[in-house]
């Protein structure tokens, strides 16, 4: 089936649904996700969005944007960090004024808390910046603009799975997507497309990431020759629950929770005395590894898997009932622990994709160093690059990322495709996805893809993880190379049509086995440390090799690096102390 | 342990009807239900059908019956459901909503209805500073309904629906709630002819099963009789 539209947004988290609101306000716009909308992982994020609003105490957006470069280890674009931050203020007055429910202080104003790594006047200290609805800030979002997607009338086409791109030289003109009801292949021509497709932490072991973060944005764009930026930078969270990932707030860090080893010792004292337990993410967790390795986890035995203590038993009943529901009722419900009583058993997690499809500062995708655009492909969310991230994301700017980047691409796109003429679909748009999906689905016997997924995952904690070095490195790289190879045996067990979750599981194997491979090979490359890129065998950040940004083409089985340069033009860079 | 989850399958393409079907898996007691569904999809059987996302109660996407009892997979732990080896779970899809497929079930006429009450804040006064004020015991009157997830699992739990299809059902009602109980909402107007109506908020006769079934905590029973006396007097509640 063929669909025509102007506008067409892939997923319908914050960043695609924000995106939505303003596209379809002046063009025909419709929103294809693989979940039903509300389900998107921007529902899990807990603990705020920031913008220096002043509140509770003074702020500028100056400093926000300053600790966003610093927390980035100056890998971040500077421009686009200021405009982050200068546009986070209207952009938290508008979610309250659509709805949302923040917190509020005794005044009735938006009710501000402390987060890794913002401070007051050039980090002197920690800041009140994060703006809050108890601990579910992202589904509060995530409900706020699903309701004003109802409001303004926006057609959604629901559980579909985009497979491919529509490419006509450097424009972009449609994708072909799986309806996951009926198993059909649609073509759907637009003249622009926005991938707001999230995250792809699924790629390692232990993760906070949902079942759906599997990347199928970032993936679809590399097999198209779209390079990915900067993927060597993934974001490990310090503090998720022991043994299954699931994330724990900073936000508990933020209202006074404190890390603590076997002695217990506040240890974030010895590795940022002024920000302690406060420090940016890669920072505490390269702290509690480091502890761990030192035989100072809590079972001491120096283990992988060894973990800390989360504290927040002196916060009261009352503060976490009011501040910290859910993370509350999250450590009774799967540790059986009460945070009130008992200290949380936590160890880092894999969270978050500094990396993804570089974008400027509208969304539009960019395809070289020089900045070519790809006419009518736009990015935004967790699955773009801008980069206002850079080396390692603060926390509560991701929230903040989405908001601001996902109206600044629909606005651009409902500009854009006034001007822009429809792209004519040739006959062979859906014949690359229909030949996979043909080979997937052959009936021939194969093996199921859940081995390879697990090897993946696997090889990409161990040896992609925390701390690397070149030769774990290309150990993952072969890994993964294998397993692309073993995947082209592997066949769809369930026979059937409608409602082939086993056929959509396999397409998004694919998706994570590229973006490790690009992931892996990025990092190998990258021989210094940097944010959350740290290597035992490189231990410096060195601006004058590396202080650029990666952009990785995948290439068949191969990874083909070039750079794009850093903007570096409001801050000098510095050395990373806190 | 080993335990023997007990599934209901259809597949509309090849069934006449749902049939059970048995698998075996080794769990811990401390594993999510829903590590169990993926064990068996991945190395068991990859045409069993459920959704799934955030894994850790937060999405909404995997609401089941288990053992009778409506809720998320990822939230009910196997030592909730089995205590020892060879114990049974039987899991069968969501009530109320029809069954496209396993476990899967259509839940468009969940989310018109939903779409119904206009979940949306309606205020169309202007803002005179950045912000609408707001106090944080005001906030807190509709707290609990702002953890709504929109499973399902209440309108499968709901006995009047099995009488009475066209119900608007709590989880709707409950988020009716959530915007009237707001002091910035001016929308009780807009509301009434869905709420006011012989299908809208007074078929509910307390049976407390949406509250029972409620993941998130919320008080959906509590809440419809709540909005049934707002639209008797129109007033905002002072309590919470």
């Amino acid at each position: 089936m063929v669909h025509h539209f102007d506008t067409v947004i892939v997923g319908s988290g914050g960043a695609g649904l924000y995106a939505a609101l303003e596209a379809s306000e002046r063009s025909r716009t419709a929103v294809l996700s693989k979940l039903y909308p509300v389900r998107s992982h921007t529902g899990a994020a807990q603990g705020g969005i920031s913008a220096a609003l002043g509140n509770v105490e003074e702020d500028k957006p100056e400093w926000h944007a300053y600790d966003t470069v610093k927390g980035g280890d100056y890998l971040v674009d500077q421009q686009a960090a200021k405009i982050l931050t200068e546009e986070a203020v209207q952009a938290v007055y508008d979610l309250e004024n659509r709805g949302l429910p923040f917190n509020r202080t005794p005044e009735g104003r938006i009710d501000q808390r402390r987060f890794g790594g913002h401070t007051r006047n050039f980090g002197e200290g920690p800041v009140r910046r994060a703006c809050y609805a108890a601990d579910r800030t992202g589904h509060m979002i995530l409900q706020t603009l699903y309701q004003q997607c109802i409001k303004n009338q926006v057609a959604f086409f629901d559980e579909f799975q985009v497979v491919d791109l529509i490419m006509d030289g450097s424009t972009c003109g449609g994708v072909v997507a799986v309806e996951l009801a009926t198993g059909d292949l649609h073509v759907f021509g637009a003249k622009a497309v926005l991938f707001a497709t999230g995250g792809f932490g699924r790629m390692f072991k232990i993760t906070s990431n949902a079942f759906a973060n599997t990347g199928d944005g970032p993936a679809v764009c590399a097999r198209r020759g779209i390079p990915l930026m900067d993927m060597e930078f993934f974001q490990f969270h310090p503090t998720g629950i022991l043994g299954l990932g699931i994330l724990i707030s900073e936000a508990v860090r933020g209202e006074g929770g404190i890390l603590r080893n076997r002695d217990g010792e506040r240890f974030m004292e010895r590795y940022s005395p002024t920000l302690l337990d406060l420090a940016p993410r890669d920072i505490v967790s390269r702290s509690i590894l480091t502890e761990v390795r030192a035989g100072k986890g809590i079972r001491g035995d120096r283990k992988i898997d060894d973990y800390v203590h989360l504290d927040a038993t002196h916060l009261g009943r009352e503060t976490l009932a009011a501040k910290l529901p859910d993370i509350t009722s999250f450590c009774k419900t799967y540790l059986g622990v009460d945070p009130a009583e008992a200290p949380i058993p936590v160890l880092p997690t894999a969270h978050y994709a500094m990396g993804g499809i570089p974008t400027d500062v509208h969304g539009r995708v960019i395809m070289d160093r020089r900045g070519t655009i790809v006419d009518g492909l736009y990015a935004a969310g967790e699955c773009a690059c801008v980069s206002v991230h850079g080396a390692n994301r603060l926390g509560t700017n991701s929230l903040l990322d989405l908001v601001v980047f996902g109206r600044r691409a629909g606005q651009h796109i409902g500009d854009y495709v006034k001007q822009a003429d429809a792209l004519p679909l040739s006959k062979d748009a859906p014949e690359a996805a229909r030949e996979w999906i043909r080979r997937l689905t052959d009936g021939r016997s194969g093996p199921h893809g859940g081995h390879i997924m697990e090897e993946m995952q696997t090889a990409m904690m161990e040896k992609v993880g925390i701390y690397r070095n070149a030769g774990e490195m290309q150990q993952a790289v072969d890994a993964v190379k294998d397993l692309l190879a073993r995947y082209l045996a592997v066949r769809v067990q369930d026979r059937g049509k409608q409602f082939n979750t086993d056929l959509l599981d396999t397409i998004e194997l694919k998706s994570l086995l590229d973006l490790s491979l690009v992931t892996a090979a990025s990092a190998l490359n990258r021989e210094e440390s940097r944010g959350a890129h740290s290597r035992e065998d490189f231990p410096d950040r060195d601006d004058d090799q590396w202080l650029k940004h990666t952009l990785a083409y995948l290439e068949g089985d191969d990874v083909r690096i070039d750079y794009k340069a850093v903007d570096t033009s409001i801050w000098e860079p510095k050395p990373r102390t806190y | 342990m080993k335990i023997i989850l007990r599934i209901q399958r259809f597949n509309p393409e090849t069934d006449d009807a749902p049939y059970y079907q048995e698998y075996t898996v080794s769990a811990a007691p401390t594993d999510r239900l829903l590590d169990a569904l993926i064990h068996i999809k991945r190395f068991q059987d990859g045409s069993l059908a459920f959704r799934k996302s955030c894994a850790h109660g937060v999405c909404g996407s995997d609401a089941m019956r288990i053992n009778g009892k409506d809720g998320l997979a990822c939230k009910t732990l196997i030592k909730e459901v089995a205590e020892k080896d060879g114990d049974r779970i039987t899991l069968t899809p969501l009530r109320h909503l029809p069954v496209q497929r396993d476990l899967i079930v259509d839940q468009d006429e969940f989310f018109q209805k939903y779409r119904s009450i206009k979940p949306f804040l309606i205020n169309d006064e202007a803002v005179a500073e950045g912000e609408r004020r707001q106090s944080q015991e005001e906030r807190m009157r509709f707290d609990d309904t702002t953890n709504c997830i929109l499973c399902a699992a209440c309108y499968s739990a709901c006995p009047i629906l099995g009488e009475n299809p066209d119900f608007l059902g709590p989880a709707a009602v409950a988020q009716a709630y959530r915007f009237l109980a707001d002091t910035r909402d001016r929308g009780m107007a807009e509301r009434r002819p869905v709420l006011d109506d012989p299908n809208g908020v007074w078929p509910c006769r307390n049976h407390f099963k949406c509250t029972e079934s409620c993941p998130r905590g919320i008080l959906i029973t509590k809440r419809i009789n709540q909005t049934k006396k707002m639209i008797r007097k129109e007033e905002k509640p002072t309590d919470q």
